[in-house]
């Protein structure tokens, strides 16, 4: 991994030509989560306030071990806790490190309407440019897992960054660094899939899981971050992970394709009538 | 300064309910003593002081939410257009004011609107025979049309329909926390089209407003028309407006025209 400032890959409502694109040679990269071997020791959650330099906030008990109902805009990592009844009536908790997945092909990116205001690093990091970011929160309701949060005193929106900071300059995510159990590791895509594939490989023949998998759903090119799931038919369990998650056809065929044309059909009005001045004159009052 | 006797003539008591008929002519007469429309001779009361101000009201806050919507509505405007407005941040945090500012606007316009922009069965007449109409082939308009052509009332319908679409669509655009995302996700596009509609009849609504028709701009900053102007494109409301039968003053004046060249 590169030492140094990350080349970005794809900027939100940019029209120009993407400044750094296939400058450099750099690996995509990843983030394993593997939720068989996650104790739900919160350590990661800690480590991710503390990097980020996030204030702790009040919280609401409710009865659970989850520290709060959902990720916050200064709360960008949370294990999800989920009590899921068996077959043989016996309970079995699923825990979930719920926080951005770096789509491949990220919904947020695609529905931003500010230029800059969202990219993406050749290495699959997608980040948030609070500078550029004009609070419309259209990321919000085009991200397939609900994760940007807006902060409604700074009228900006805020996610998890997958520590584009520290992966820069060489070092592995805070919430990697952080974890005791090895649940989390950080690596090249291929790697980390490699881990995972092998890990479900495990889990099926030796631990009984038979539908044990790898969560990097296809639908929106794979994501940045994978899980290791003990059922990966049915990732809902899991705090709601999406089975095949979409971003809205409002921002990909709609956006790309129907705006502009339609702009361009509704400016046409404009040409229209000046030729219409040109070749047919004015209506003068008569005589 | 001309009392809306004109204007009064013009209004039938069982169209529009007594009430929205008593705030609109209570509304004209008060705006309406604070400024003046001076009507020369050959000229003819085209819209009073309360509906110029209204009109223009209604048309700076639809420039200032469309140039503002524009700006986020496309990548290849935002950079062009948000500095206007002083930044994306600004331009965004302005523009659902602006709109609230259209619609409320737009509301007293559709008040005071409501009976002359009526649909009636001659402006089927007027659209089935558009094409002579954009092809300036008649040299008056038929004696049918009144107050508003049918053209002029479509444009009005659009808005009119188009704005319901955009307050009903924007208002989960201004608070997606609110209303979820899905709505965002609907109304976004819905908010699109209704933006394109207007975007078109606005275009179209300036050219016939100033190049297209010379002497119609005055109409909405001075109130008055010539009276040729009037039984040119508005024959009926010109008979009613004078009494007088528009096609034989058009006539006369021909002759005149022709007798003196």
């Amino acid at each position: 991994m590169p030492a140094g400032t990350l080349q970005i890959r794809a900027i939100s409502a940019h029209t120009g030509p993407i400044p750094g694109r296939g400058v450099q040679r750099e690996e995509d990269v990843c983030k394993y989560i593997d939720v068989t071997t996650c104790i739900g020791c919160k350590a990661c959650e800690v480590a991710c306030v503390e990097w980020n330099d996030m204030p702790f906030q009040q919280t609401q008990f409710d009865n659970t071990y989850q520290t709060m109902p959902s990720t916050a805009w200064n709360y960008w990592n949370l294990i999800k806790f989920n009590e899921h009844p068996q077959d043989n009536g016996a309970f079995m908790w699923l825990m979930r490190k719920d926080q951005c997945m770096h789509c491949e092909d990220p919904g947020c990116l695609r529905a931003c309407p500010a230029d800059g205001a969202i990219v993406q690093y050749t290495n699959g990091i997608v980040d948030f440019q609070q500078e550029n970011c004009i609070g419309c929160q259209y990321c919000v309701s085009g991200c397939p897992f609900d994760i940007p949060k807006f902060n409604s005193e700074t009228k900006k929106v805020y996610k998890c960054t997958l520590c584009s900071d520290r992966v820069g300059q060489g070092l592995e995510p805070a919430c990697i660094k952080a974890c005791p159990t090895g649940c989390l590791k950080f690596g090249t895509k291929a790697d980390m899939r490699a881990l995972a594939d092998a890990r479900a490989r495990q889990l099926k023949e030796q631990s009984g899981f038979a539908n044990a998998g790898v969560y990097d759903p296809p639908s929106i090119g794979g994501t940045h971050v994978i899980y290791v799931l003990h059922d990966a038919t049915n990732p809902e369990r899991y705090g709601g992970l999406p089975k095949t998650p979409m971003i809205p056809p409002t921002y990909t065929a709609w956006k790309r394709v129907a705006k502009p044309i339609g702009l361009l059909l509704a400016l046409c009005a404009a040409p229209v009538a000046f030729f219409h001045y040109v070749m047919e004159g004015p209506k003068e009052p008569q005589p | 300064m001309i009392p809306s006797s004109i204007m009064r003539s013009r209004r039938s008591p069982v169209m529009m309910s007594s009430a929205v008929d008593r705030f609109d002519d209570s509304a004209r007469r008060h705006v309406g003593a604070y400024g003046r429309t001076v009507v020369r001779e050959n000229e003819l009361l085209r819209h009073p002081v309360y509906t110029r101000v209204v009109h223009w009201g209604v048309a700076i806050f639809f420039v200032l939410a469309l140039l503002s919507g524009f700006a986020i509505y496309s990548p290849w405007l935002f950079r062009a257009v948000t500095p206007l407005f002083g930044g994306g941040a600004m331009t965004r945090l302005l523009h659902p004011w602006f709109s609230l500012g259209f619609v409320l606007a737009f509301a007293f316009q559709i008040l005071n609107w409501l009976e002359p922009m009526t649909w009636k069965p001659d402006d089927r007449r007027w659209m089935k025979d558009i094409k002579g109409y954009v092809n300036n082939e008649r040299p008056i308009e038929p004696d049918y049309v009144d107050f508003f052509n049918a053209g002029q009332k479509a444009y009005f319908w659009a808005i009119v329909g188009s704005a319901v679409v955009f307050l009903l669509s924007g208002l989960p655009m201004w608070f997606p926390r609110t209303f979820g995302r899905i709505t965002v996700d609907i109304g976004y596009v819905l908010h699109d089209l209704a933006a394109l509609v207007m975007l078109l009849g606005f275009i179209i609504h300036i050219y016939e407003g100033t190049a297209s028709q010379p002497g119609t701009f005055r109409a909405m900053t001075r109130g008055t028309v010539e009276r040729r102007w009037a039984w040119t494109h508005h024959p009926a409301w010109y008979r009613r407006a004078t009494g007088r039968d528009p096609r034989a003053d058009y006539e006369q004046a021909r002759q005149r025209a022709n007798r003196s060249s």
